[in-house]
């Protein structure tokens, strides 16, 4: 019977693997359909609990909901069987264009070559359009549109030890962290004095 | 030895991986197109591809990646059986510390989800998000892709230009706009 769960697992989140384009948010939703609604295995409320721990933690995030699930129904088991069940798929895809379409291929042949000459800044769009969209979600204003701005240039500057992507990550934690605990401090103490009123 | 940098980047991407694929992209861009283990137009390439394929970004270019890198770094890795082996490694190690963050902190994190450490974290990190994918289009935009002589320069400009215009006006799905600027460059170039 445990075989048997961990096997649907990866049966489940292969497909899921295999089939959705777009990466994490595109996943998250056929994940839910898949988990919740077809299998019953979480609850909603318990899906969106792991749901908001995949976002929080690092990495991939289709990976660390696979692991979450598969953790909380299974334990390790469960969690390697769903996490391959998600990695295999676009291994294996990857895998066979790679030994196929080599960067010498692209590079030699005069149609690829023209082809991708035109998707390399086709692909720059694809990844500008999120840092607006990314932006409105992180609800970007007067004050806080320096933090992106300075992070963007100084990573672009390939500068040695200023340039580190990590150094920001680090820096936004902390930084975050000491932000939120004055703002709780500040509303603490403007209702200290609502109070003494 | 190629293999254990490729590890050390990998795991440095997996663990300080936030914000999704594309924030991801401005790590992957300096840890391996900056000490030249793949071109930067293979990096773009390999960009379009993981958008054509099904998966998430990270794994597909984990992927290709491991792959290419071993055959680019030395003439004695040519073999694809280095390729093969470089891909399961890159793989492996990008989601490895998920599996260890997942399973021994989602009860932690679950628990002070309210906290202010959790909460102001994640408040801090999103600015910066913004600015790793601003950074990562930044890094895309040289003479690599957008290639070298004005007639390229201008060719490539109106392509992201109406590329960028199509994703972010309409709802077409970007695999077709990849397509399309294919297409286009096919006639163009």
């Amino acid at each position: 019977m445990m075989n048997n769960i961990c096997f649907q697992l990866f049966i489940t989140f292969f497909k899921i693997g295999a089939f959705t384009f777009g990466g994490g948010w595109a996943m998250i939703s056929i994940i839910e359909k898949e988990i919740v609604d077809k299998h019953h295995w979480l609850a909603k409320d318990e899906f969106l609990d792991q749901l908001a721990v995949a976002q929080s933690l690092p990495g991939i995030l289709a990976v660390n909901i696979s692991v979450a699930v598969g953790d909380r129904l299974k334990g390790m088991k469960g969690s390697v069987s769903a996490a391959l069940g998600t990695i295999l798929p676009s291994f294996l895809i990857i895998l066979t264009i790679a030994i196929f379409l080599t960067p010498d291929l692209i590079k030699n042949n005069e149609i690829l070559s023209k082809i991708f000459k035109g998707i390399r800044p086709g692909v720059v769009a694809l990844i500008i359009a999120p840092v607006i969209t990314s932006a409105k979600a992180a609800k970007i204003g007067w004050k806080t549109v320096a933090i992106p701005i300075v992070v963007a240039l100084l990573i672009w500057s390939k500068l040695p030890v200023v340039s580190n992507p990590i150094l920001y990550i680090v820096l936004g934690g902390i930084g975050g962290y000491f932000w939120y605990r004055r703002q709780l401090e500040r509303t603490r103490e403007l209702k200290g004095k609502e109070v003494e009123k | 030895m190629i293999y254990l940098k490729l590890i050390w980047s990998y795991l440095k991407i997996g663990l300080f991986g936030f914000g999704g694929g594309y924030a991801m992209l401005a790590l992957i861009e300096r840890e391996i197109v900056g000490p030249g283990w793949i071109t930067e137009q293979m990096f773009t390439d390999i960009v379009a591809i993981s958008q054509m394929t099904p998966g998430p970004i990270g794994i597909n270019s984990a992927t290709y990646i491991g792959y290419v890198a071993p055959g680019e770094s030395s003439a004695t890795f040519s073999n694809p059986i280095f390729g093969i082996l470089g891909s399961l490694v890159c793989t492996l190690v990008v989601v490895l510390p998920s599996f260890f963050l997942t399973t021994y902190t989602s009860h932690f994190i679950t628990k002070h989800k309210e906290s202010a450490l959790v909460k102001g974290v994640f408040t801090g990190l999103r600015p910066v998000v913004v600015g790793l994918i601003a950074s990562a289009a930044m890094l895309l935009m040289n003479s690599a892709n957008f290639g070298a002589v004005s007639y390229d320069i201008i060719a490539s400009i109106i392509i992201c230009i109406a590329a960028f215009c199509v994703v972010f006006f309409t709802k077409i799905h970007p695999i077709l706009v990849i397509v399309l600027a294919g297409v286009a460059g096919l006639f163009i170039f």
